[in-house]
C-alpha cells in the first residue's frame, strides 16, 4: 500500500483533510468513522454504574467527584437522612450530562444497607436480584416482535465495590460478595477513604488483596480472558498490577500553590484528588471514563448479558420441551422454574409477567 | 506537703523550743505517704481490654500508649481463614517500671469481633469473659486463704468505633448496650487521621447523641472537687467536652519540624501522633494513664463488681429459698479450681525468682566492686 500517502490509522479524518484526496488511490472507507462518530455524538451515550459498600464510605462524595457534578443520591435528596435502612434498598438516579457536544445519560445506583447490619448474610441477594432484572428487562425487548429501534440500556455496565481501609485483608464479607457478582457484572473493587494509610501500608494492602482474589477464583475488571490482543493485554495487565484503586474523593475545592483544586483540608496537609502522588483517583477516573468505558460496556453486553440469554432461554426451552404445545418457535415463558406455573404468552411474543429466579452461584 | 517537712524534720534533732502549733500536732497526716511508700513496694496492675473490628489500629494504640511490643509474634489471618474464625479472647501480660513504680499491665484482646458476614451475638464471648473473672474474684473473696487474691477483673474497655460511618452502627450499639454495666467502656474514633476537623466534629456530636439516646452508659468522668485550682477544672472540662476521643496510634518515629516525633508520613503531610491539634491521643494517655487510672479500677470495684455480686447472692438465696434450706446469705463457696491455684503459684514462684535474681545481681556488684 506504498501509494497511499496515509497510513492505516484509526484516527478519524477531519473533514479538512478531505483535500488530501486528490491522491488517486484514496477510496475514503475511513470516513466511516466520521460518520460514526456524528451519529454516536446525535444519538448520545448511556452509562449505568452502581457502587456497592458499607455505608459511610464515601461513595456518593465519590460519584460526585468522578462526574465533577451533584450526581448521586444524597445531592438529590432534599432532606438527606443518614440512616441505615432495614432492609438493603436499591435507589437509581439518572442524570443527563453533556460535555463539549457529547450527550450521556448517567444512572448511578446506590445500594444502602449493605452490609450495616448485624447479621449481613444474603445482603448480595437484593443486589444480585436487581443485575438480573435488568437483563431480564433487556431481554425481554429484545424478543418482541415490534421491538424498538435503540432499546433502552438498563443493564448494569459497571459495579464499583468499596473496600474499608483496614491495612489488613479482605473481609469475609467482600469475598463473598465478590465472588458471586463477578460471575454476572463487571466489577471494579476500590479501597475507600484512602487517606489513612501511608503508601507502604496501601502497597502492602493492594498486594493482600490482589492475593486473595487471586487464591479465590474472583474475576474483577478487565478480566484476564476478554482481553482481545496482545496490545489490549498489555495495557490490561498494567491494570490489573493495580488494582484495586486506592481512592479519595472530594467534592470541596481549596487553593493550593495558586490554583484550585479538590481535595481534603486536614491540620496536616491537604491532600489533592486529582494528584497521583497522593491517591489513585485519576486512575480510576481514566479507567472508568476516558479509555475503558466502552469495553465496560460492550462486556457487559456481549458477555455477561449473553450469558444470561442463552441460560434463560435454556431453562425455557427445557420447561417448554416437557410441555408439547402448538406455541411458535421459541417464545420464552415467563419463568423459567421447574415446576409447571401457569404461564399465558400473548400473541404479540411478549411473555407475560415474569418472575425471578433464583440461582445461587 | 508541709506537715511532712515538719515530721522529717522532727526526727534527727530534738530543739528545745516547741510552737503551740507543733504541740498539737499528732502526726497522721503523713499517712497517704505510707501508703503510697507501701503501694510503691506492691506494685498496681491494671487490667485493660480492646474492642472493635480488625484494622481499626487497636494494637498501634495500645502500642503507643505503652510504649512496648506485644504484638510482636502476632499473625494476622487472610479472609479466607476468617470465614470461620470465631471471637477469641487473648491475654497479654507485661510489666512496666518507671521511676521505682512497677506496673503489671494486661492486655485482653478480641480477635474476630465484628468481622464476620454473620455477627450476631459476636459479643458474647466477651461477656462470658468479663462474668468469669468476677465470678473468681468473688469466690476468691469469700474463700478462705485471702492473703494473695489475683485480680484479674477488667478495669476498663477501649472500644474502637470506626471513622467511616456516620455514627454508630448496629453492632457498635448492641455491644456497649451488652457490655456496659459491667465494665468501664471508653469509646474511642479509630484511624482518626481520615477525617478533617470539621468531620470530626461533627461524628463525635453524633456519637454523643446517639449514645444518649440509646441509654449507653460509658465512662464518666468523675466531678472536679470544688476546691481544685481553676487550670485543673479547666482541664478537666475540656476532658469531658471531648469525647468520644479521636485517636490515631503509631509505632514510627519520623521527622517533623526538625524533630523526631512518632508519628505517620504521608505524600501530603505528617500526622503527629501527640500534637494534640492533630488527634486526641495525648489526652486518651493521660486520662487513662495518668489521672484516672485509679478512679477507673474503683468503679469497677465499686459499681460493677458490686453489681455482679449483688446479683449473684440474689441468685444464689433465691434458689436456696426454693430449696427451703436455712442457710447465711454468704455460703462458703467451693475452694477455687485448680488452674486458678497453679496460676496463683506460678505468680509466687516467679516473684521469688525475682526477688533470688536481685540478690544475686546485687552479690555480683559487690564483688565487682571490690575487685576494683
Amino acid at each position: 500500500m506504498s501509494e497511499s500517502a496515509k497510513p492505516h490509522h484509526p484516527s478519524p479524518q477531519v473533514k479538512g483533510e478531505k483535500t488530501h484526496a486528490s491522491d488517486f488511490s484514496y477510496v475514503g472507507i475511513d470516513a466511516i468513522l466520521e460518520q460514526m462518530r456524528r451519529k454516536a455524538m446525535k444519538q448520545g451515550f448511556e452509562l449505568n454504574i452502581m457502587v456497592v459498600g458499607q455505608s459511610g464510605l464515601g461513595k456518593s462524595t465519590l460519584m460526585n467527584t468522578l462526574f465533577k457534578s451533584k450526581v448521586s443520591r444524597k445531592s438529590v435528596q432534599p432532606n438527606p437522612e443518614e440512616r441505615i435502612p432495614k432492609t438493603i434498598e436499591i435507589k437509581s438516579i439518572s442524570h443527563d450530562i453533556e460535555e463539549k457536544g457529547v450527550r450521556m445519560k448517567l444512572t448511578v445506583i446506590d445500594t444502602p444497607g449493605f452490609g450495616d447490619h448485624i447479621n449481613n448474610e444474603n445482603c448480595w441477594q437484593p443486589i444480585m436480584k436487581f443485575i438480573n432484572d435488568q437483563y431480564e428487562a433487556y431481554l425481554q425487548e429484545e424478543i418482541n416482535i415490534n421491538r424498538k429501534k435503540r432499546i433502552p440500556d438498563s443493564r448494569v455496565h459497571c459495579c464499583i465495590y468499596f473496600i474499608p481501609p483496614t491495612g489488613h485483608c479482605l473481609r469475609p464479607l467482600d469475598v463473598e460478595f465478590m465472588r458471586r457478582l463477578s460471575k454476572v457484572v463487571n466489577i471494579v473493587p476500590v479501597i475507600a477513604k484512602a487517606d489513612t494509610l501511608t503508601l507502604e501500608e496501601r502497597d502492602f494492602f493492594k498486594q493482600t488483596i490482589r492475593e486473595e482474589l487471586r487464591a479465590n477464583g474472583i474475576d474483577v475488571y478487565p478480566q484476564k480472558e476478554f482481553d482481545e490482543d496482545a496490545d489490549d493485554r498489555m495495557i490490561n495487565d498494567k491494570i490489573r498490577e493495580m488494582i484495586p484503586f486506592a481512592v479519595v474523593g472530594s467534592d470541596q475545592e481549596y487553593q493550593v500553590n495558586g490554583k484550585r483544586i479538590l481535595g481534603r483540608k486536614t491540620k496536616w496537609g491537604t491532600i489533592e484528588v486529582e494528584n497521583i502522588g497522593h491517591c489513585e483517583f485519576a486512575y480510576l477516573r481514566d479507567l472508568l471514563i476516558r479509555t475503558h468505558m466502552q469495553n465496560i460496556k460492550d462486556i457487559t453486553g456481549s458477555i455477561h448479558y449473553e450469558t444470561y440469554r442463552v441460560r434463560r432461554l435454556n431453562e425455557s426451552n427445557a420447561h417448554f420441551k416437557s410441555q408439547p404445545s402448538d406455541q411458535p418457535a421459541v417464545q420464552p415463558k415467563a419463568n423459567g422454574q421447574p415446576e409447571v406455573k401457569p404461564s399465558a404468552p400473548q400473541a404479540n411474543g411478549v411473555a407475560a409477567k415474569h418472575e425471578v429466579m433464583s440461582h445461587e452461584m | 506537703m508541709s506537715s511532712n517537712i515538719r515530721y522529717k524534720s522532727r526526727i534527727p534533732v530534738k530543739t528545745g523550743e516547741e510552737t503551740a502549733e507543733e504541740k498539737q500536732y499528732v502526726g497522721f497526716a503523713t499517712l497517704p505517704n505510707q501508703v503510697h511508700r507501701k503501694s510503691v513496694k506492691k506494685g498496681f496492675d491494671f487490667t485493660l481490654m480492646v474492642a472493635g473490628e480488625s484494622g481499626m489500629g487497636k494494637s498501634t494504640l495500645v502500642n503507643s500508649l505503652f510504649l512496648t511490643d506485644l504484638y510482636k509474634e502476632r499473625k494476622l489471618l487472610n479472609a479466607e481463614e476468617r470465614i470461620n474464625q470465631t471471637v477469641e479472647i487473648i491475654k497479654h501480660t507485661v510489666d512496666i517500671e518507671e521511676k521505682g513504680v512497677k506496673l503489671k499491665l494486661t492486655i485482653v484482646d478480641t480477635p474476630g469481633f465484628g468481622d464476620a458476614v454473620n455477627n450476631n451475638e459476636c459479643w458474647k464471648p466477651i461477656t462470658d469473659y468479663i462474668d468469669q473473672q468476677f465470678e473468681q474474684y468473688f469466690r476468691d473473696e469469700s474463700g478462705l486463704n485471702r492473703k494473695n487474691i489475683q485480680d484479674n477483673r477488667v478495669h476498663c474497655c477501649l472500644y474502637f468505633i470506626p471513622p467511616f460511618g456516620h455514627g454508630l452502627r448496629p453492632v457498635d450499639v448492641e455491644f456497649m448496650k451488652a457490655l456496659h454495666e459491667k465494665v468501664n467502656i471508653i469509646p474511642l474514633i479509630a484511624k482518626a487521621d481520615c477525617l478533617t476537623p470539621n468531620e470530626i466534629k461533627k461524628l463525635k456530636d453524633r456519637i454523643r447523641e446517639e449514645i444518649d439516646k440509646f441509654g449507653i452508659k460509658v465512662y464518666q468522668f468523675p466531678e472536679c472537687d470544688s476546691d481544685e485550682d481553676e487550670e485543673f477544672k479547666q482541664l478537666d472540662k475540656e476532658l469531658k467536652e471531648c469525647t468520644p476521643f479521636a485517636v490515631i496510634g503509631s509505632n514510627t518515629v519520623v521527622e517533623a519540624r526538625g524533630q523526631r516525633v512518632r508519628g505517620r508520613l504521608y505524600p501530603w503531610g505528617i500526622v503527629e501522633v501527640e500534637n494534640q491539634s492533630h488527634c486526641d491521643f495525648v489526652k486518651l494517655r493521660n486520662m487513662l494513664i495518668r489521672s484516672h487510672m485509679h478512679d477507673l479500677k474503683d468503679v469497677t470495684c465499686d459499681v460493677h463488681y458490686e453489681n455482679y455480686r449483688a446479683q449473684c447472692i440474689q441468685e444464689m438465696t433465691s434458689k436456696l429459698a426454693q430449696d427451703n434450706r436455712m442457710e447465711s446469705p454468704i455460703p462458703i463457696l467451693p475452694l477455687s479450681t485448680p488452674d486458678v491455684e497453679t496460676e496463683k503459684l506460678i505468680k509466687l514462684k516467679d516473684e521469688e525468682l525475682k526477688r533470688m535474681q536481685e540478690m544475686l545481681n546485687k552479690m555480683q556488684q559487690q564483688m565487682h566492686d571490690k575487685e576494683q
